[in-house]
């Protein structure tokens, strides 16, 4: 088997793991089926936004969960909900039902409740970031190897 | 699909411009990324403020139309920061320059009372996000249906008021969708505004555009 269809057999085996593991869903699957030549970087670009904005409100959740004075459930809880929608967007699975339990913490005002599904949330997003980047790993370098990304097209 | 397309008329342009409103980055890519794919012209706004400014309803600017290319259809999210989509549904409706432009909600939330309202309001559709590829054709196979109806019939389908107006529906409605849309369309004879008990009336002799209240 040459260098090209190893890789491939690999991206494939890794792909299906990630769906069987839960990490993403079907909607992963939509947003790759939209890659083109005219956006071939489509799926890469839509996954660092979501990282950014995974970054961006995993701050805004736990500045908010700090504050002594008494913390604001609602903007916690409008963070876990962007974070959720986002998630969900792009299929991102583990780190969307983590924002779900979530909410429910944020409604009860519990902040223990509130901290941990912030350290799981956090988790998750750390875990899939490590999980796709090994992904688009994969598909550069069977496209370096001059090979094409099984599925695609 | 492709040749329904062309029946289309969106200016001088065959393909349908739609105006995307959300107030997450994420979700405009991916919503932008659906609408090219299904060969249509899209603006991309963050927020509804933005939305109406792009349309040229902010008060703003004088009574010039559409801003540069003519918005076939808006999509927006619900729920966003400032005026939430159901704001800017009531807005776009209470225009009298823009409220034939079908208006598409999309939401995370599931909420029967939240889809009853949007519909009630005129929304075309409510999508519960993630929008999927297969929603997208099936509001373009809408809006074409919608168009060619159009069309045919010489004048403007507007949906908001179904209730009343049920008795002068002699259109052939666009029974193509068998989802949440409401069906018989109808056009207020002459352009009266027929306004229900819960809204607020149209700003009397509009000749001019409503100059509409922001609600920020």
């Amino acid at each position: 088997m040459n260098i090209v269809n190893q890789l491939q057999r690999q991206f494939l085996d890794y792909s299906t793991s990630l769906h069987r593991e839960g990490f993403v869903d079907e909607q992963f699957t939509q947003l790759q089926k939209l890659q083109d030549e005219n956006s071939p970087d489509f799926v890469v670009e839509v996954v660092s936004l979501f990282f950014e904005d995974c970054e961006k409100l995993i701050n805004n959740m736990a500045s908010a969960l700090e504050q002594t004075q008494g913390v604001d459930f609602k903007q916690v809880d409008a963070s876990v909900h962007q974070l959720k929608g986002s998630s969900s967007s792009i299929g991102a699975m583990r780190v969307r039902n983590a924002c779900i339990a979530f909410r429910s913490f944020c409604e009860a005002q519990n902040r223990d409740g509130c901290l941990r599904c912030l350290q799981q949330v956090t988790h998750e997003y750390s875990l899939l970031k490590n999980k796709l980047q090994t992904l688009f790993r994969l598909e550069q370098q069977i496209i370096a190897a001059g090979g094409s990304i099984p599925g695609a097209d | 699909m492709e040749a329904a397309g062309e029946v289309l008329r969106s200016g001088s342009s065959q393909e349908l411009h739609v105006l995307a409103v959300d107030d997450s980055y994420v979700d405009r890519k991916v919503i932008e990324k659906l609408l090219k794919i299904s060969s249509c012209k899209v603006t991309a706004v963050e927020s509804g403020a933005r939305a109406l400014q792009f349309l040229g309803l902010d008060g703003e600017k004088g009574a010039l139309g559409f801003n540069g290319l003519k918005v076939n259809l808006i999509m927006t999210d619900y729920s966003m920061p400032g005026m939430t989509g159901y704001e800017l549904l009531k807005k776009i409706k209470r225009s009298s320059a823009f409220r034939e432009i079908p208006v598409v909600i999309m939401s995370s939330e599931n909420i029967l009372t939240r889809i009853d309202s949007c519909l009630e309001e005129g929304a075309e559709e409510f999508l519960v996000k993630p929008v999927k590829l297969s929603d997208v054709r099936r509001l373009m196979k809408d809006c074409i249906m919608r168009g060619e109806t159009e069309v045919k019939e010489g004048r403007r389908v507007d949906k908001r008021k179904l209730e009343d107006d049920n008795r002068t529906s002699s259109l052939s409605s666009s029974s193509s969708t068998p989802s949440s849309s409401p069906s018989p369309p109808s056009s207020p004879p002459f352009g009266f505004d027929v306004a229900t008990s819960e809204l607020i009336s149209s700003p009397p002799h509009s000749s001019k555009r409503a100059k509409l209240r922001d609600s920020d």
